[in-house]
């Protein structure tokens, strides 16, 4: 047979012993650790790629829940808003409203006394025309009497006036 | 920007790779030249000679021109077991291994196209002693092997300790270099043939993996530490495929045999012939796994091997830079070999391993 395909039993058997003991050695202090750490890492990896999905998970129901609480606060603020201008509106026109009657209430009470103090001086006025007018009377009628004359045509007109 | 500073260092990696290859084609035929010139001179240059001895396997290191390390020869014969340097049969022979005879303890002993042979003492080859003697010497593959081995053991300890050491940190170095090659075997290897049991398998799968890579490549480096053909030699990818076999077997569930043993929608009678066929097919999946790599393997080498001879063939310089260009082009596809054989018997180991254990539910 050719040389070339005739197994030398010295090339196999040392082939076998080498082979079996690089199994051996390479099987306990290299493929067993390496195998080991690969799969350490990989599971590693596996763990923060389901955890990171987790926390972006997480992330957007934050995220959302912010939202919803943004517009709940916001719809709220806007509430709120509107009430207080409801209730600006409201003081102001109340507000409004008394000053008004206030006003409308000090005006009638000025008329009144302006009434009342007009009356006073009316009356006032008239007692002095009065006055004025006897004093008037008086000395018109005391011009007119001092003739004895005139002073007995009266007596006698009032007596002809006067009809028994 | 930075994609333009990337494109940079990959043009600037490949440019490396190339001048790396170069060197190792035109290094190899120095080399290759050095060693041949003493036999080619006056006599005819034989190709297939000077191929097949590179091929095979060899007693002696070949270091660097005429130095040869000799390497420690072990024999058993029916008288027991010798042990003895290849320089002695250099030595007996005033320099040339291939003339020597050593006298040993046992027997006379003579390297014939590199194998050892028992000679009687009038130095004719003693056919009946030598069918008798076991070779388990330390060849150049085997050194090889050991070197190889080591290597290995180097790589992955300190990548396997770096794991330790950065323990939850991205991979760097040679480890960020190692581990996609491991997870490859993994997940594109071991997890789609064989299924969730791939885990107790893997130890095997990844030591099959790179103990064929590195070997491949180690066979392409023309000089020194490597030169040998490990992986392109019948012995050890017959091993490697025994190897498949017996893990194949013993894990192959009760499926596995009684599709095996007891086909259910096959006729009784055919039973016998069912068994041939299927033991045909245990045999022929590792067979087929054992002369793919052997074949890939040292079909490169002869490939490389023939366009360095050719310069020897038409005796010119001239040829070399053909030759060469054709060397770095079958060089660059050895690399891809190395790697895609080594992916290939791995993934049929796979695949077989996962037919074997595969669970059907009825």
């Amino acid at each position: 047979m050719n040389p070339l395909v005739t197994p030398d039993i010295g090339l196999v058997f040392w082939t076998t012993v080498s082979f079996a003991v690089l199994l051996l050695l390479l099987a306990k202090f290299a493929w067993k650790p390496i195998m080991a750490a690969l799969n350490e890492r990989e599971r590693f990896i596996e763990d923060s790629i389901t955890r990171a999905e987790a926390a972006k998970e997480e992330m957007a129901r934050l995220t959302s829940e912010n939202d919803a609480l943004l517009k709940r606060a916001r719809a709220e603020r806007d509430l709120i808003l509107q009430e207080a201008k409801k209730v600006k509106d409201q003081i102001v026109g109340e507000a409004k409203e008394s000053a008004q009657k206030e006003g409308a209430r000090m005006i009638e009470l000025a008329r009144i006394e302006i009434n009342n103090q007009k009356a006073i001086a009316m009356a006032d006025v008239k007692n002095q025309v009065a006055s004025l007018s006897l004093e008037i009377a008086e000395k018109v009628l005391r011009k007119q009497f001092e003739d004895q004359n005139q002073q007995d045509e009266l007596v006698a007109d009032l007596l002809k006036e006067v009809k028994l | 920007m930075y994609n333009s500073s990337i494109l940079k260092s990959k043009i600037f990696t490949l440019l490396r790779i190339c001048a790396v290859f170069l060197t190792l084609a035109a290094f190899s035929t120095s080399a290759f030249s050095q060693e041949e010139h003493a036999e080619g001179t006056g006599e005819k240059f034989e190709t297939s000679k000077v191929v097949l001895e590179h091929i095979a396997d060899s007693h002696s290191l070949h270091i660097i021109g005429h130095t040869h390390l000799p390497l420690p020869v072990i024999v058993y014969t029916s008288k027991g077991l010798e042990m003895f340097s290849s320089a002695k049969f250099a030595d007996e022979a005033g320099g040339h291994e291939e003339e020597g005879i050593y006298h040993g303890s046992n027997y006379n002993y003579k390297l014939v196209n590199d194998k050892v042979k028992i000679v009687n003492n009038a130095g004719e080859i003693d056919e009946a002693a030598t069918s008798g003697l076991y070779d388990f010497s330390i060849t150049k593959n085997v050194v090889s092997m050991w070197m190889s081995v080591i290597l290995l053991l180097i790589i992955f300890i300190s990548v396997s300790s770096s794991y330790k050491k950065r323990a939850g940190k991205a991979p760097k170095g040679l480890q960020a270099f190692v581990e996609p090659l491991i997870v490859f075997v993994r997940d594109d290897i071991a997890r789609p043939n064989i299924g969730y049991k791939h885990q107790r398998f893997m130890p095997l799968l990844l030591t099959v993996f790179f103990f064929i890579w590195i070997n491949n490549l180690i066979g392409l480096v023309p000089f020194f530490p490597g030169g040998a053909n490990l992986t392109g030699n019948i012995a050890v990818t017959l091993v490697l495929s025994v190897i498949t076999l017996i893990v194949v077997n013993l894990n192959g569930n009760k499926h596995y045999w009684s599709h095996i043993f007891i086909p259910a929608d096959v006729p009784v009678w055919i039973w016998p012939l069912w068994w041939v066929i299927e033991l045909v097919g245990i045999i022929s999946k590792p067979f087929a796994l054992m002369i793919r790599l052997f074949a890939n393997i040292t079909a490169g080498h002869i490939i490389v091997l023939s366009l360095i001879s050719l310069i020897f063939v038409f005796q010119s310089f001239a040829i070399a830079p053909v030759s060469i260009a054709f060397v770095v082009f079958m060089d660059v596809l050895e690399l891809l070999v190395a790697a895609l054989q080594a992916f290939i018997f791995t993934l049929l180991t796979a695949l077989f391993i996962g037919t074997a254990i595969e669970e059907h539910h009825h």
